[in-house]
């Protein structure tokens, strides 16, 4: 070790570059992108996507003339939403589990404390991961779902035609890749709040799986009006190409929603970052 | 410059830091001492804004830590605990911070470079030793080239060398003019390093003053004589009020009675001397007289643990 004979101190007087914020966003990108769990997490999206797209779309294809009329009339009353949901309903696991990791592994690994020093106001760190996170997973999300929805559509085309020229279809598959950067965001916001990987994973999985589908079992009303207002369940309308008649909520309305719960976590978990010790 | 002042921060019922001031001055090395449990860490953290104080302020350069623009570029901190992302390379958790602050990449592959580093650079920090996590924490606290430098147990886990190299360290970044800041429970690494001791106990300060005062002003001092006339020595000594702390065949351990004294006593006795050395009191013996009483976890086993670990 001869390393304390040179202590250089050049570079560091350059005057710093960029602004503030392009640096915290530059920062948190660094950040997302050379853990494992990010790339993994990632890839599991980009092949679950089509997989499930393509398996469930094909079950029900090669069995339609067995199905349910009641499940048939469903899926052509929307194919749109039919095949978005067949692929999204399991590889929107691995968002979830991102969102909890991009957070919580700071506490877990304990390099909170230097992203604290480095930017002792929380607030403004907290936000850049979220922007970048976001941004990375809608820019992903759309690059897995459009593909995916191409293939669903062309395996279901005997049974239930759809385009993305057809009314609200444009809009329902963009919305995939949006639904999932809330959900990134929502996973993210229990990670902070939760500050335990294990712990905050399984909240948010068993929150979106069971818990949130569960609540249209609440008798009468009340069960219908939780259920639509459940952040998950009322976000993946937006893959919906029109509001069906059963459902409360439109389309937007139903992700204006699942924005709402995720913006009032986030800002929770923002006040209790200022608040507690790291 | 560092100051805290009144400084409180507890953890449930238990009061971790208690009204707590000190200056930390640039220009040298300040020792910040206590036994386990004292709120060294404690105290750092509420420097370094990571936690709240339940009473006072601490300010670096006159500032707030979380009023500082680029914190990084004023302080450069390593913490008790490990505090990168394990699954994360060496480089890339550099980067992270060194992006962070408008630093360019090359300060990164200075830091490395400078701690030695080099050939894991690109390795998870997962496989590192607590050795090589320690020198990767040091390359985060030099990475911007910081005025203060806040190290806690900087040499905990290190080998002989490498805490050789610390030190040296720690000694020139204090000749440059920088504000040196540096825990330990280890008293005798502190007496070759510290040239200033901010020592607490139960989150008190229990002393604020140069490493030499410390010494001198925490023990008696003691004349280790060697005579082959011990016995009669010893009685010339007591006539004259010196006090006989222990005697071992030939070997004195005289208190109360400084050595030319003694010298001249013996001198003048005719006795024969082998050796004549003032002791001065180890950092260690002045440590544990001190806090003696204000450990938080008190081991059973003796009551004198000062005589066995000097020295």
């Amino acid at each position: 070790m001869t390393a304390a004979t040179a202590f250089p101190p050049t570079v560091t007087d350059a005057p710093s570059r960029g602004v503030k914020t392009a640096r915290l966003l530059r920062s948190e990108w660094t950040k997302l992108i050379t853990v494992r769990s990010t790339l993994w997490s990632l890839l599991l999206l980009a092949l679950l996507t089509p997989g499930f797209t393509t398996l469930l779309v094909w079950l029900n294809e090669h069995n339609w003339a067995k199905a349910d009329p009641s499940q048939r009339a469903d899926i052509l009353a929307d194919p749109t939403s039919f095949i978005l949901g067949s692929g999204l309903a399991f590889s929107q696991l691995t968002i979830c589990v991102l969102g909890v990791l991009v957070m919580a592994g700071e506490y877990s690994t304990g390099s909170i404390r230097s992203s604290l020093l480095a930017v002792p106001k929380r607030t403004p760190m907290l936000a850049a991961k979220c922007a970048v996170f976001a941004f990375a997973v809608f820019v992903l999300g759309e690059i897995v779902v459009f593909p995916s929805f191409l293939l669903g559509a062309k395996i279901i085309h005997n049974h239930a035609p759809v385009s993305l020229g057809d009314p609200g279809v444009l809009r329902a598959v963009i919305g995939g890749g949006l639904y999932l950067a809330v959900l990134g965001l929502f996973a993210l916001s229990i990670g902070a709040l939760v500050r335990h990987t294990a712990g905050a994973i399984t909240g948010v999985i068993a929150f979106v799986l069971v818990l949130a589908p569960l609540a249209q079992l609440l008798p009468g009303s009340l069960g219908k009006h939780v259920h639509a207002y459940m952040p998950s369940e009322a976000g993946h309308l937006i893959g919906q190409a029109h509001q069906s008649k059963t459902d409360l909520l439109s389309p937007w309305q139903g992700f204006g929603v699942f924005c709402l719960w995720t913006a009032v976590l986030l800002g929770l978990a923002a006040w209790l970052l200022n608040r507690r010790d790291a | 410059m560092i100051e805290a002042r009144d400084l409180s921060k507890r953890y449930g019922d238990k009061l971790a830091v208690d009204h707590l001031s000190f200056t930390v001055q640039p220009g040298t090395v300040t020792g910040f001492l206590g036994p386990n449990g004292a709120g060294k860490s404690t105290t750092m953290r509420l420097l370094l804004g990571l936690d709240r104080p339940d009473t006072g302020s601490a300010t670096i350069d006159g500032r707030p830590y979380r009023d500082l623009a680029e914190p990084l570029r004023v302080v450069g901190a390593l913490l008790e605990a490990r505090a990168v992302h394990s699954g994360r390379s060496a480089y890339n958790n550099l980067l992270v911070l060194a992006q962070s602050q408008g630093l360019p990449r090359k300060r990164v592959d200075e830091v490395i470079d400078l701690v030695g580093l080099g050939s894991v650079a690109k390795k998870r920090v997962k496989g590192f030793s607590l050795g090589m996590g320690q020198r990767l924490g040091i390359a985060a606290a030099l990475l911007g080239n910081p005025d203060v430098l806040v190290l806690d147990e900087p040499v905990n886990g290190l080998d002989p060398e490498a805490i050789l190299w610390i030190r040296n360290l720690l000694k020139r970044l204090a000749s440059e003019g920088r504000t040196v800041f540096v825990s330990s429970h280890l008293m005798n690494e502190m007496a070759v390093t510290a040239d200033h001791l901010i020592v607490i106990g139960r989150g008190k300060l229990m002393a604020d003053c140069t490493t030499e005062e410390f010494i001198e002003r925490s023990s008696e001092k003691s004349v280790l004589v060697k005579s082959p006339d011990a016995t009669r020595l010893a009685e010339l000594i007591t006539a004259d009020g010196g006090v006989i702390a222990t005697t071992d065949g030939d070997e004195l351990t005289v208190r109360n009675l400084l050595a030319p004294r003694i010298g001249h006593l013996a001198a003048s006795a005719g006795i024969e001397l082998h050796e004549l050395a003032p002791q001065a009191a180890s950092l260690e013996e002045a440590f544990m007289e001190l806090t003696r009483g204000s450990t938080e976890y008190e081991g059973s086993i003796g009551d004198a643990p000062a005589e066995g670990s000097a020295a």
